[in-house]
């Protein structure tokens, strides 16, 4: 409990973020990055503290977070695996390497591994089409990956 | 008022800038389909089935959110038209499951109708339903999301016409769902069960949650003693069930129709209106000439309002009339002032209310207050449109019903108590009886207009022997906000209370609009049924709750005088703080 607790303590500088923001219109989506970039993901005591910094329903909030793919509600692995699916990737087998990582980890697509190691994201276009298809984990960008080559990718971080 | 000029078919039509083309084809006698737009809300241009032509225009408009211009000319119907409107409602129904028949709007769904009135006899696209269960957590409205058309009334409704904020668009596309936030069980979150996304709902997707075979189980048992009481708001609002123009009384009918459904005893909740009026008054008068308890007081029979408060104003509860509503306080001395006169057992006692409200079947067990009896005091809650439904499932004829009176002892009503079902309503019956606690006489003229309309929020000065009371009269939900400001900075700033006695219903119009009362409510029909409850207040024999015989009788023979020890017990609840979101 104590380690959730500290988990959703806003530091002094998103606190200050925030006021600076109250009054501004749009200033939810500018928010909500900001408490992204923080905490990695915005959970459900986040928005909640969100809702009552912004004097602001907890729906409206909601109906924002889930509009956009960009916010996450769930928090993601210490490794987040980001497989690209956009055109090129997907013609190049990024579905392929989607069922491939599910089994090597045991989870879905925006699931993340028991021991909190490993989150799977389906992501569009990262912009690197020429390595199709690409994955990336943690910023560190793969691409002609096959299949065969998972396993080890995934044991460099294990 | 600006007056614009434009044609609909050709035809010439003169109206205020500012409508929409819906409205000016009305004005001509053109009926444009639609399935989200709702006079009641503003235009969202979701559903696409009110497109329309610009003469000389390829361009298409959506009549639900083009606003009339000078020298407009819009053709409404073609054979262009025709088809693109059948195009979309065979898209819609390749998201809408098939199954009508077992549907809680089977008969009365807007999508079924269009689909009838435009011949869809196949599906050309194909299916692809969302596969989500029924969100059935609370005691009043179920969400079904299978059957959801995205029309976003329900969400509108929610937040702009009740500013609760229970429902939200969550998602994005064809995976957008409407739900509380976080996708919270309905229950867990802030929703005060008003209903009135059910009675905005085109279709199935949300309902009230049907009772009524419980109903029919409970009068064919021979253990249990049936007694029924109707609000006020139903009798004017049940004959639109039967073709009848809304606003027709049709008190008589019922009772008789209850009789026939094989009830024992027929009460009327507008008695116990009465009888909140003599407690409700009294403590008013008792606030204001002690100077002991908050000021101003605010009223508390509508259970949507009072969970609204326990959540988003728990500072205001010391404000709140301890009296019950008069659906609870009818089943307090049903089960103990009438069982006791009749010699019935109460726990034979069966007790049911047909209300215009969906919020009411979460009001009988919104806490232990509510068995003030020793047993449940209500029992079972109908809203108007179950007991509609049980009347025609029941074979009666009711059009053909003869007139019939209710039971003594807590039948007979005075006009003052059919006005609860108005707003302005309660404020008025209140006044007519403090009046006459605070003078020892009664009002030369019992028509109060000034707290009388349609205005979200109405206030005024009423004089009672050179007390000037202030009055403040406030409905829908989102319009009381201003209203409770209002007093809370008075209050914290220490500065006199703007008002004396406030009234709030959350449904606008207040009950007679209630989110279980027949569907296709509009301002028009609101209006409607205000007056019918006008005229039977008019036609009633005594107009003040004090005048009423049987509640003269019932203080004699049972509660004392009003406040009383036993009426405290019986008749008077508490509030407490509610969470907004339960988890």
């Amino acid at each position: 409990m104590s380690i959730m607790k500290e988990e959703n303590i806003f530091s002094k500088e998103l606190i200050a973020f925030i006021e600076e923001w109250k009054e501004k219109p749009g200033n939810l989506i500018m928010v909500l990055h900001r408490v992204q970039e923080e905490f990695g993901f915005i959970s459900r005591e986040s928005a909640d503290k969100v809702a009552l910094m912004l004097d602001m329903p907890l729906a409206t909030i909601y109906g924002v977070l889930s509009f956009y793919h960009f916010f996450k509600m769930v928090k993601p692995g210490e490794h987040n695996i980001q497989i690209c699916l956009g055109t090129a990737c997907y013609l190049k087998g990024g579905d392929a390497l989607v069922d491939e990582l599910t089994n090597l980890l045991g989870i879905e697509l925006g699931g993340v591994t028991e021991d909190g190691k490993f989150s799977l994201e389906g992501v569009r276009c990262v912009g690197c089409c020429g390595l199709a298809p690409v994955i990336s984990i943690g910023g560190e960008v793969f691409g002609k990956v096959t299949k065969d080559q998972l396993p080890g990718i995934i044991s460099k971080y294990n | 008022m600006n007056i614009v000029h434009m044609k609909i078919n050709g035809m010439p039509v003169e109206i205020e800038a500012g409508s929409n083309i819906l409205a000016a084809a009305k004005k001509v006698h053109v009926n444009i389909p639609a399935l989200c737009y709702h006079p009641d809300l503003p235009a969202w241009a979701a559903c696409g089935l009110c497109v329309v032509k610009q003469e000389n225009s390829p361009k298409l408009l959506r009549a639900c959110a083009t606003p009339v211009q000078e020298n407009l000319s819009i053709i409404t119907h073609d054979a262009e038209l025709y088809q693109i409107r059948k195009t979309v409602i065979e898209m819609i129904m390749s998201t809408h499951p098939n199954t009508c028949l077992t549907c809680g709007r089977n008969g009365t769904c807007e999508l079924q109708r269009f689909a009838a009135e435009f011949g869809v006899r196949e599906q050309p696209y194909e299916v692809r339903l969302v596969d989500l269960p029924q969100d059935t957590s609370t005691t009043s409205i179920v969400l079904d999301p299978t059957k959801c058309i995205k029309c976003g009334r329900c969400v509108q409704v929610c937040q702009q016409m009740q500013g609760v904020y229970a429902l939200e668009f969550i998602g994005r596309g064809d995976q957008t769902i409407m739900s509380p936030a976080a996708c919270l069980p309905l229950n867990d979150s802030p929703c005060i069960k008003c209903g009135q996304c059910s009675a905005h709902c085109p279709v199935g997707a949300i309902f009230e949650k049907d009772e009524t075979r419980t109903f029919v189980r409970a009068v064919s048992d021979p253990d249990k003693h049936v007694v029924v009481q109707i609000a006020p708001a139903v009798r004017v609002a049940l004959g639109e069930a039967f073709n009848l123009p809304a606003g027709t009384i049709t008190t008589g009918k019922i009772y008789a129709a209850l009789r026939r459904l094989g009830v024992a005893k027929v009460f009327d909740t507008n008695f116990s209106a009465d009888l909140t009026i003599m407690e409700e008054g009294t403590e008013l008068v008792k606030r204001l000439t002690t100077g002991k308890g908050a000021i101003p007081q605010i009223t508390s029979c509508c259970p949507a309002w009072t969970d609204y408060m326990e959540k988003f104003y728990p500072d205001m509860i010391p404000n709140f009339s301890t009296a019950k509503s008069p659906m609870m306080m009818q089943g307090a001395v049903t089960k103990t002032y009438y069982a006791e006169k009749a010699g019935v057992d109460p726990a034979r006692i069966y007790s049911v209310a047909i209300m215009p409200c969906t919020a009411k079947k979460f009001e009988i067990s919104r806490d232990d207050n509510m068995q003030a009896s020793g047993f449940a005091d209500v029992d079972l809650v109908l809203t108007t449109r179950e007991f509609a439904r049980l009347i025609k499932a029941s074979g009666i004829d009711f059009l053909k019903l003869t007139d019939e009176e209710a039971d003594s002892p807590i039948g007979a009503y005075a006009g003052a108590g059919t006005i609860f079902g108005n707003t302005g309503g309660v404020m008025e019956a209140a006044l007519r009886t403090a009046y006459n606690l605070i003078t020892g006489e009664d009002m030369a003229d019992v028509n109060i207009e000034a707290v009388r309309g349609m205005e979200g929020v109405r206030s005024g000065e009423v004089d009672i022997n050179g007390m000037k009371l202030r009055v403040a009269v406030a409905h829908g939900m989102a319009n009381v906000g201003t209203l409770l400001d209002e007093i809370r900075e008075a209050r914290d700033s220490g500065k006199e209370p703007p008002y004396h006695f406030i009234e709030v219903m959350a449904c606008r119009g207040g009950c007679i609009a209630g989110g279980g009362q027949p569907y296709a409510t509009t301002d028009e029909v609101r209006a409607q049924r205000i007056a019918g409850l006008y005229t039977d207040d008019e036609k009633s024999e005594t107009r003040c709750s004090h005048q009423n015989p049987e509640i003269q009788q019932i203080y004699k023979e049972y509660l004392g005088e009003p406040l009383s020890e036993k009426a405290h017990q019986l008749l008077h609840t508490t509030y407490h703080e509610r969470k907004i979101y339960k988890k």
